[in-house]
């Protein structure tokens, strides 16, 4: 039996679900403004671009880069004691929207800005997945 | 129409930072109030509006001071609303809602074990949750991720955040109120621990116990008062609101030059004509951001600028004389506006900036605010 998953585990509700869904069929989702092309991310009711509502969900590339990142070395989150020092990304997708996620498989000596990262799904708990991200060579 | 000049800072009350247990932010308001009236003499019926920041309510408060202001308000408790409070209290004078306006701001935060890292960051509204599952929590990690882009961009280092950390270290030390008393090297910082990497220990500010309390009132009623009246000279605010649960792109640059014309047009000053400078330091990069900001240097250039003792006494620029967020304590901005007005009347000691005239408090955040205080009309 697997130790129980003790990191944060992120609120699922109706507006974000969609999201959720992509990850565990391995597509990066964000939402995008049926009216005015606009995408974002994290979920959210209004396009903040031109006040719409209507809103569809866009399977991303799932590419990007590293607009930056830092080092975590206390856990502000008792389940990533283990992870310490642990790096988080800040990563650019090629669709124009920022996301927060962790680096999978680069050493963080070799973590750079503007590195080319695609995405990547780790199912941590029977209902969530996370996507986390991997050099794009 | 201008409102250069218009109102002036009268009476200002501190605690020492430190740990208070047994005051909630009410008592410790209540503390800073009483010292800023014994400060300019004034007397409670005199004082016609009330504006609390971080105490949790204007109405308790008033409660508790015995107090019916004409004009009351709390706002957020955050540090950029320190800034802002004051400037809504210059324009509500100006509006004539009230014509001499208590400002007071009490934090116990150390007492009461607040983190602003982990499940309960509330950064931006709640905005920074969608983040928790990946680790990323923390304005100070916000801030790490500034800087490290700042690096990449510029080529900034964290030796020169030292600089920062040394000097305000060396002004704390300067200050019988302010919480750390060792003297720091550039060694020092660099090998004090990693919080978020690229950032140490000695880049974050200092959370505990405390109070600020400002009474400001119309130019002409200044001057019936027993201390000289320290003008407000010129103030702004701009935000960077949109995407704002996430870092800026450009270090807040854009609202801060927004500021920064208003301000100096405001106060008819050029950033030669400055004594001093206050500068919210929450994290160190934030210094680094608002030099360049707000055209002291170019952007990019504020890693070499703060070099060489630039911002320490007998610098061109000396800042955050009390020691500011980093050594005196995380006063979320009022202390350096207290401090401020301190060093304009005179009263600062060992650490007092030689016939000092003119002083610029700036804030570098989501909602960006300047105010510069002067002796002169």
């Amino acid at each position: 039996m697997n130790a129980p998953y003790t990191k944060p585990l992120p609120a699922i509700d109706d507006r974000n679900r969609p999201h959720w869904a992509g990850n565990a069929a391995g597509e990066l989702r964000v939402q995008r403004c049926d009216d005015c092309g606009t995408p974002r991310f994290p979920a959210s009711r209004w396009c903040p671009h031109c006040l719409s509502e209507n809103t569809s969900w866009q399977t991303t590339s799932g590419k990007g880069q590293v607009w930056s990142w830092c080092v975590f070395h206390r856990a502000y989150f008792k389940g990533f004691t283990d992870d310490l020092p642990y790096a988080v990304a800040l990563i650019e997708l090629d669709e124009g929207v920022k996301i927060y996620s962790n680096l999978v498989g680069i050493p963080r000596e070799q973590i750079r800005i503007g590195m080319r990262v695609r995405a990547r799904f780790e199912k941590v708990t029977e209902a969530v997945t996370l996507v986390k991200f991997e050099e794009d060579k | 129409m201008s409102l250069r000049n218009r109102v002036a800072v009268i009476g200002v009350g501190t605690t020492a930072a430190g740990t208070m247990p047994g005051h909630d932010a009410y008592d410790l308001g209540l503390i800073a109030f009483k010292r800023a009236m014994e400060d300019c003499r004034i007397k409670r019926t005199q004082i016609d509006g009330l504006i609390v920041n971080r105490i949790p309510d204007y109405q308790r408060f008033a409660e508790i001071a015995g107090m019916d202001p004409h004009f009351a308000l709390v706002t957020p408790g955050q540090g950029r609303m320190s800034g802002n409070s004051i400037e809504i209290a210059a324009s509500a004078i100006e509006a004539g809602l009230a014509h001499t306006i208590a400002l007071v701001y009490g934090n116990n935060g150390k007492s009461a074990g607040d983190q602003y890292g982990g499940e309960g960051d509330r950064y931006g509204g709640g905005g920074v949750g969608p983040w928790f599952p990946y680790g990323m929590t923390s304005p100070g990690a916000a801030h790490a991720v500034m800087f490290q882009r700042h690096m990449h961009l510029y080529g900034t280092t964290s030796r020169q955040l030292a600089a920062i950390s040394v000097a305000f270290r060396k002004h704390a030390l300067l200050n019988p109120d302010a919480v750390m008393k060792k003297p720091i090297t550039i060694q020092d910082h660099q090998n004090s621990k990693f919080i978020a990497e690229p950032l140490h220990l000695l880049d974050y500010c200092l959370i505990n116990d405390g109070s600020v309390a400002l009474i400001v009132t119309t130019a002409e009623r200044a001057r019936d008062f027993p201390k000289p009246p320290v003008y407000i000279r010129g103030f702004g605010t701009s935000t960077k609101l949109v995407n704002s649960s996430l870092p800026p792109d450009d270090f807040w640059y854009a609202p801060m030059q927004h500021v920064a014309r208003q301000t100096y047009a405001m106060a008819g000053v050029k950033h030669d004509d400055l004594d001093g400078l206050m500068i919210y330091d929450n994290f160190s990069p934030t210094v680094v951001f608002t030099l360049e900001g707000f055209g002291f240097c170019r952007q990019g250039e504020g890693g070499p600028f703060v070099e060489n003792g630039r911002l320490e006494l007998g610098g061109d620029f000396p800042s955050n004389t009390d020691g500011g967020h980093l050594s005196n304590s995380y006063m979320q901005g009022w202390a350096l506006n207290a401090e401020a007005v301190r060093q304009l009347r005179g009263e600062c000691g060992a650490r007092q900036i030689k016939d000092a005239k003119l002083i610029q408090y700036m804030c570098a955040a989501p909602l960006v605010t300047s105010v510069i205080y002067g002796t002169d009309l």
